[in-house]
């Protein structure tokens, strides 16, 4: 039983009217391998924020970045492009 | 009231666009559609209109151009004709899909092959569902008045739809016929200014267009359906509203000299006045026919042909475009779609005239009464007829 | 150091706000999404996108959601440009009129290279020669990757798609990648640029610079595709950076007529440095790479002396 509206409440044309309703949809699923930053040669320059197609990189209490595990898909850009080489990716396990 | 001018039909749709102030005209020449625009081109020239003209490099593109106008909330016109329409094909399920209200004049021409630039309806027939609504016009100030009809209905919030302008190419487009003008009141009376309830607004962030997943498709279709039936209310609404201002009745279908008829013709378009004038000589001789002109097409009116065709003897369907392979006339097969559960039906005798511009005389209908009248006498109903057709 | 220097202070200064929301269906290491962050980054929320048909347009906009936070509209596939401009005029006669209040908003018509290239251009030259005020942006990841990796005519000489595969007959492409830039230059618009997702900020610069132009603007931004190019989906941001450093796609501007290479590159790298890591140009032979190489460097060096003659 879908949980979208019946014809008659559709709005005409059926557009989407939530701005960034995307983010309802947790990518992060997708993943079979996740980036942990060492913060012992973290520079917190952002660079790996910057290059995240997910833009789901941002920066904890202690301004080390961090994924959010909700978007993350695994690609690893952040890995190959940190500058200190402090990203590391690991297996998902199960 | 207006004043009444004599002016080229096509001068009259551009006029009738320009009263309709619209914002943007995006359109690419065809002919016999190139009269209308090329007047929009100079009303805009002129400072007589405040619009930006848009001039396409091709009709796909003027059909693109449109939705966009309109999604961005400007009032939108365009034209085109046969060749341009079926070009513009693709994007006309989306223009109506996506509920984008505009007005198009379609001068209707032949569709090629072998190429054609004269008069039949094969261009719009081959568009029958692309979802817009349709209709027919028959002279000069049916033309001018639908115009002006048409923004009234698609942008009204109840409805959303494009609307097709139909009216024949050169045998319309460039006559020259008495068109009352209206006045900027009557305009103003009757039409308020588009507010569309969803545009592309940088404060109201939509997303338009989106991928309709299998759990949509069906809903977003099954609501467009809905809306283009019920428009047929505000259609006629709008036609009350129309005849209250310049005082001129338009209706779904509209009957002359039927009362007492077992045999009508069933025309659509410009040859309607000619078949007028037929009924008139025929009637004359004693004869007891009449005609009935379809103006609505899209929505077809299923109730309203059930009821004024129902308890005919004989229809004779009189078609201006050829259903290739399939059940030759595309008017008479809705016609008969629309009779098939009735206990009693009329026997329908279906002619195709006026293919590619070949005349079609009053002589032309006298034959066709003669056969309709053998019908209703008891004769074998006989296939659908090229009329006039060399063998 | 794989990355930029630039970037390593710069990446601080980029604009915070998010346009394009995560939860997108991209591919793992999609470029071309990243270009989507960026280009919303340098415009800013009073931008319309009108999309063409493609990957971006279906990983964002699957009802009933919407990465986009930005009105949004797709009609379909080789009418962005003729779509924009639409709207284009549409503001223009609603503003002009007193319909709506007068404001800056950029309008921008976009598609993929197959979009743009192929069945898009007609709408594109159109548009770009009747002087609308908009963006026309061309996200480059050199296939119809949507579809299933099939050529356009903005894929390389020499790469391996589905309908253009490497065979015993054929080394794959065989038909030199079209100048999005030239054909836009060719229409004497007030801007034009390439750009690469890899140097984000003069990505973002060109954008800007494209919005500030009166009259229209092409951007032309590779954006490589781990999918379709056959390699480690980690590698999108290295291989668009190898591929500007070896004149595979050079990063340059054309404003109303004059040249300027934006990426200089003294001392180009070696091709296979850039072709090497990707499985679609696996099946080159060392003579091909070395004449893929030599046209390249042939037609750097031509760009490079139409840019010194247009700062005299």
């Amino acid at each position: 039983m879908s949980s979208l509206p019946g014809y008659k409440a559709l709005p005409p044309g059926c557009p989407v009217q939530e701005p960034l309703s995307a983010h309802r949809n947790h990518t992060g699923s997708w993943r079979s391998e996740r980036p942990i930053w060492n913060h012992d040669l973290c520079v917190q320059c952002g660079v790996c924020d910057m290059f995240c197609p997910e833009a789901c990189i941002g920066q904890n209490d202690q301004g080390y970045y961090e994924a959010n595990l909700d978007y993350c898909k695994g690609c690893g850009i952040c890995m190959q492009e940190c500058p200190t080489q402090c990203i590391s990716m690991k297996q998902e396990e199960e | 009231m207006g004043t009444r001018k004599g002016m080229e039909v096509s001068i009259g749709i551009a006029e009738a666009a320009m009263m309709a102030d619209v914002d943007v005209v995006s359109a690419y020449p065809i002919t016999p559609q190139t009269h209308v625009v090329e007047h929009l081109s100079e009303l805009v020239a002129d400072g007589v209109l405040d619009a930006e003209f848009v001039p396409v490099e091709s009709e796909h593109s003027a059909m693109s151009a449109c939705c966009g106008s309109v999604a961005a909330g400007a009032r939108t016109f365009t034209a085109t004709s046969s060749q341009g329409l079926a070009l513009m094909h693709e994007i006309l399920f989306i223009a109506s899909g996506m509920r984008l209200p505009m007005v198009m004049a379609v001068a209707n021409r032949s569709l090629s092959a072998p190429i054609s630039i004269w008069n039949d309806h094969g261009d719009v027939m081959a568009n029958r569902d692309t979802g817009w609504i349709q209709v027919f016009v028959e002279n000069g100030q049916e033309a001018f008045d639908h115009i002006i009809w048409s923004y009234r209905v698609a942008e009204d919030h109840g409805v959303l739809l494009p609307i097709m302008v139909n009216f024949d190419g050169f045998i319309l487009s460039h006559v020259v016929e008495p068109i009352e003008v209206w006045s900027p009141e009557e305009v103003k009376q009757f039409l308020p200014p588009y507010d569309p309830p969803y545009r592309l607004d940088v404060d109201n962030p939509w997303t338009f267009g989106p991928v309709g997943i299998p759990d949509i498709y069906l809903e977003t279709r099954a609501a467009h359906n809905e809306a283009l039936i019920d428009s047929q209310k505000v259609m006629e609404k709008a036609w009350d509203e129309l005849h209250e201002v310049v005082g001129r009745k338009y209706a779904a279908l509209e009957c002359y000299k039927t009362d007492d008829a077992d045999i009508v013709f069933l025309t659509m378009g410009g040859i309607s006045e000619t078949c007028m004038t037929s009924v008139d000589q025929m009637r004359d001789q004693g004869k007891k026919v009449g005609v009935i002109r379809l103006r609505m097409w899209r929505p077809f009116p299923f109730a309203e042909v059930a009821k004024e065709l129902g308890g005919r003897k004989v229809v004779l369907a009189v078609d201006r475009c050829l259903s290739t392979g399939g059940p030759g006339g595309p008017v008479a097969s809705e016609i008969k779609a629309a009779l098939y559960h009735l206990d009693k039906r009329p026997h329908v005798v279906e002619f195709i005239a006026g293919l590619g511009g070949r005349d079609v005389t009053i002589g032309n209908f006298m034959e066709m009464y003669d056969k309709g009248a053998a019908v209703a006498a008891g004769a074998a109903l006989p296939p659908y007829e090229l009329v006039g057709v060399r063998e | 150091m794989s990355s930029d220097l630039t970037n390593v202070f710069a990446a601080k200064m980029l604009p915070q706000r998010e346009l394009f929301s995560p939860g997108h269906r991209a591919c793992q290491g999609c470029a071309p999404a990243l270009a989507m962050r960026y280009m919303l980054k340098a415009l800013g929320p009073d931008t319309i996108v009108c999309n063409s048909t493609g990957c971006i347009e279906i990983i964002s906009s699957s009802y009933p959601e919407s990465a986009w936070g930005v009105p949004w509209i797709h009609v379909a596939f080789e009418n962005s440009a003729a779509v924009a401009a639409g709207v284009e005029a549409g503001l223009k006669a609603m503003m002009r009129k007193g319909r709506i209040p007068e404001r800056r908003i950029t309008v921008v018509g976009q598609a993929g290279d197959g979009g743009t290239m192929d069945i898009g251009i007609q709408a594109i030259s159109g548009a770009l020669e009747r002087g609308h005020d908009m963006i026309y942006l061309c996200y480059d990841n050199e296939a119809y990757m949507n579809t299933g990796i099939q050529r356009s005519s903005g894929t390389p000489w020499g790469a391996a798609t589905t309908t253009s595969p490497a065979g015993t007959q054929s080394f794959g492409q065989h038909t030199w990648k079209k100048n999005l830039a030239e054909i836009a230059v060719a229409h004497h618009i007030p801007y034009v640029a390439t750009a690469c997702v890899s140097y984000p900020f003069d990505f973002m610069e060109k954008m800007k610079k494209a919005a500030a132009a009166r009259g229209p603007a092409l951007v032309h931004v590779f954006a490589p595709c781990p999918t379709g190019w056959r390699c480690p989906s980690n590698l999108a941001i290295r291989l668009g950076r190898l591929a500007v450093q070896t004149a595979a796609f050079p990063l340059y501007e054309v404003v109303d007529g004059k040249y300027r290479i934006t990426q200089n590159v003294p001392h180009l790298k070696p091709l296979e440095l850039y072709l090497k890591p990707q499985g679609r140009y696996r099946h080159l032979t060392d003579d091909l790479i070395a004449e893929l190489q030599q046209k390249l460097r042939e037609r750097y060096a031509a760009l490079v002396a139409k840019a010194e003659a247009s700062q005299e």
